[in-house]
């Protein structure tokens, strides 16, 4: 860290001063040193011990702790129902980030050219994010999928089992998700949208742009590092799904909506196997940071093509 | 009031609030002072309903009695949560000094590392004795030979019935009991008279059907085992299945769906409902529908499961008081401890009201408990239940059951014959074998 802080600095500069850097650097450390402290200790180290733990037959009582190389993965990877929670995970990242993105996209746009009672719309589409989990889940649980009473087939007059037919319960969790996280999407894109200089539009109103021509020429390409900002922290939440469908579904029905960590959570929480908990969680794990890395290029590139 | 007014200093401010910190702390606490000569016993348990409403008063009359101890009562919710918080307080060390718990579970919570082993001479000093309780649950309260778990009762499956429907269909003795069928051909005519009284509709309601369905295990772990069948071999190392006797369970269950004389499309819910609303005239069910069906006045009584297949076992859990592990403990809270078991094990006969069946021998022979109706119809079951497997993946709601009960419930339907049945379950079981135990015995 010192180094790569420092070097930059001190090419080319008297040795003298370079001296001084250090120090500053030094002082540097001392001020993290908190967060550094806490950073270590509750996430750096639980993600080495948790590494460990995967080559380890440990369970819940912290015993029986033999290494077992590579038996945990072996045994993941020919597990059927991890193979099925893994892919009920990429389903809902796949069939939540689309929505999520565009939906947030279509708000922020309707918001910002709304020239009444903004505030109110703000509220009503950023509202739902303010809510902790556990209150979205009762309420869409016990308020708006019952079959019998819920809100929608109440209103609709239809007879779908919302959480209760494993071939609609995984849309029922994107349906609730999209309604609850979008709100933070939308904020992104809306302060992007308001940071656009005016001039532009004055500028293409002047040479005859229609509205749509706007929009496609000026905003949608002035929001690309948006975008692309919002589809990777949008994919990596969506990666991480837990908590609602814990809470309404605990995974079912049929398994249908089960994610990947509650695999990890059931096998190692309700099934004491803490070591192969934590090879379900490292394989969860490689897939994020190889999202992230893949992420990484193609933001690289369009910068690159950018500049 | 003659000084300076008052400041606040931004010590003063600190060191406030910090006292005030304390005090709500303080306040959140059980209410027992800790200079106070009462013991305190920590126990958890996941009573709920009727079962919590009686264990409360319970520990009301123990108190009453007990002016020297103080019982703390924790009630967590049942299920698989439940269990993860004791294994994660029994890991820990510093955990309640007693947990209700289900005896098909001792084996998978890594009795030894995550339980204590009961103390035997304490728990003679407190007046209980192993041979008053039912031989077989006392026998499966051992792990690897250590008694690890002190039984309370055996929650069996029983057969409930409509007196109504069995009167009409003249199914009841001259006592205005059900009489006894033995033998498959015996249960079939009660059930066809059923049907026709009911005008065609399926007389017998159990859960056959659904996502996560368990009935057709408990079910089947009711008729096979009368048979004399088992699953595992003693040290759950093989499987031990007898094929002609596991056929001629499932074929009897088909029976039951071929001819219309169950409903092979009822789930658990649908299942209470069609006998509360007297829609059934026969639910196969664990006992712990009792009080539910009093309070809604449906005319019911109960009996044991029917004998089919040669004995009268019936599928069975039972609830066991179990010590979960402690670094230190301390003697005078375990003999304590002992003492509130011993009391809630010698008064099961209140603890029956609920439906569940003494373990403890001599609570059945209790006019107080003979005059419980219909709780008392089904008491001789106590030593012919037939409990789980002691391996580590059984236990109300694993794996198991579930593999189990939906393997067998297309059965019943006949989407899928006895043999193909037979043969999912056994894939099943093997699948679940070949997994590590977490809690292997040579680690103690």
């Amino acid at each position: 860290m010192t180094t790569t802080v420092a070097a930059p600095v001190a090419s080319g500069a008297p040795a003298a001063k370079a001296k001084v850097h250090r120090s500053w650097t030094q002082h540097g450390l001392l001020f993290v040193a908190p967060f550094l402290l806490v950073y270590v200790a509750f996430l750096v180290w639980p993600t080495l011990l948790g590494l460990r733990m995967s080559f380890s037959s440990v369970n819940i009582a912290g015993t029986n702790d033999r290494m077992v190389g590579f038996a945990n993965y072996a045994e993941a990877f020919g597990d059927p129902r991890m193979w099925r929670s893994l892919w009920n995970t990429l389903v809902f990242t796949a069939l939540s980030t689309v929505p999520l993105v565009l939906l947030g996209l279509l708000f922020a746009l309707l918001v910002h050219n709304l020239r009444f009672m903004q505030w109110l719309w703000r509220l009503s589409f950023f509202g739902p994010f303010l809510l902790p989990s556990a209150v979205v889940a009762v309420l869409w649980l016990q308020m708006i999928y019952p079959p019998e009473y819920g809100l929608i087939n109440g209103t609709l007059g239809t007879d779908v089992l919302w959480l209760g037919d494993p071939g609609v319960a995984m849309w029922s969790m994107v349906l609730t998700t999209v309604w609850w996280t979008v709100g933070f999407n939308f904020l992104l894109y809306l302060a992007a949208l308001q940071s656009i200089p005016q001039h532009l539009y004055e500028a293409a109103a002047i040479d005859g742009a229609t509205g749509w021509d706007k929009l496609r020429s000026i905003t949608l390409p002035m929001l690309s590092r948006t975008t692309a900002l919002i589809v990777v922290l949008q994919l990596l939440a969506s990666l991480k799904v837990f908590d609602q469908i814990y809470l309404m579904t605990g995974g079912g029905p049929e398994d249908s909506t089960r994610p990947i960590i509650e695999y990890a959570y059931d096998v190692g929480f309700t099934g004491y196997r803490i070591g192969y908990a934590s090879a379900v969680s490292y394989i969860l794990f490689v897939i994020i940071v190889v999202v992230s890395l893949v992420q990484l290029r193609l933001f690289r590139k369009r910068e690159e093509v950018a500049s | 009031m003659q000084g300076p007014p008052p400041t606040i200093s931004r010590r003063n401010l600190l060191g406030g609030s910090l006292a005030l910190l304390g005090a709500g702390a303080a306040g959140c606490a059980i209410p027992v002072g800790l200079g106070s000569s009462q013991t305190r016993v920590k126990y958890w348990h996941f009573l709920g309903a009727s079962d919590g409403i009686i264990m409360n008063q319970m520990v009301g009359a123990f108190a009453k009695e007990h002016a020297d101890i103080f019982i703390e009562e924790n009630v967590l919710a049942w299920g698989e949560p439940y269990y993860t918080k004791v294994a994660m307080a029994g890991a820990g060390g510093r955990s309640p000094d007693l947990a209700t718990f289900h005896l098909a579970r001792l084996a998978g919570i890594g009795a030894g590392q995550l339980l204590d082993p009961i103390n035997v001479d304490l728990l003679a000093e407190a007046g209980l004795r192993g041979a008053d309780f039912s031989p077989p649950i006392w026998q499966r309260a051992h792990y690897n030979g250590t008694l690890y778990a002190v039984p309370f009762d055996a929650h069996p499956m029983v057969q409930y019935y409509n007196t109504d429907i069995c009167a009409k269909a003249g199914l009841l003795g001259a006592d205005g009991k059900l009489r006894a069928t033995t033998g498959p051909d015996e249960l079939l005519a009660a059930l066809r008279k059923a049907k026709d009284a009911m005008g065609g509709e399926p007389p017998l309601a159990f859960d056959a059907l659904g996502l996560g369905t368990v009935g057709p295990w408990r079910v089947w772990w009711s008729l096979y085992p009368q048979s004399g069948g088992t699953l595992l071999s003693e040290d759950g190392s093989r499987i031990t299945i007898d094929d002609a006797k596991a056929l001629a369970a499932l074929r009897f269950m088909r029976t039951l769906g071929e001819e219309g004389l169950c409903d092979p499309t009822t789930d658990y819910g649908a299942s209470v409902a069609k006998f509360t609303n007297n829609q059934a005239a026969f639910l196969w069910n664990g006992d712990w529908e009792t009080t539910g069906l009093k309070d809604r006045g449906t005319p019911f009584s109960m009996a044991r499961f029917p004998s089919v297949f040669g004995t009268g076992a019936a599928q069975a859990d039972c609830h066991v008081f179990v010590l979960p592990h402690q670094r230190n403990r301390d003697p005078e809270v375990e003999r304590a401890t002992y003492r509130f078991i011993a009391y809630l094990v010698k008064n099961s006969a209140d603890w029956a009201v609920a439906g569940h069946v003494p373990a403890y021998l001599p609570a059945l022979q209790e006019p107080e408990y003979l005059a419980l109706q219909p709780q008392s119809e089904y008491r001789s079951v106590i030593t012919d239940v037939a409990l789980d497997p002691q391996v580590w993946y059984t236990g109300s709601a694993s794996r198991l059951w579930i593999e189990f009960g939906e393997a067998f419930s297309p059965v019943i339907s006949g989407e899928r014959t006895p043999e193909e049945g037979l043969a999912n379950a056994k894939a099943a079981l093997t699948r679940l074998m070949s997994a590590p135990n977490p809690f292997p015995v040579q680690e103690r």
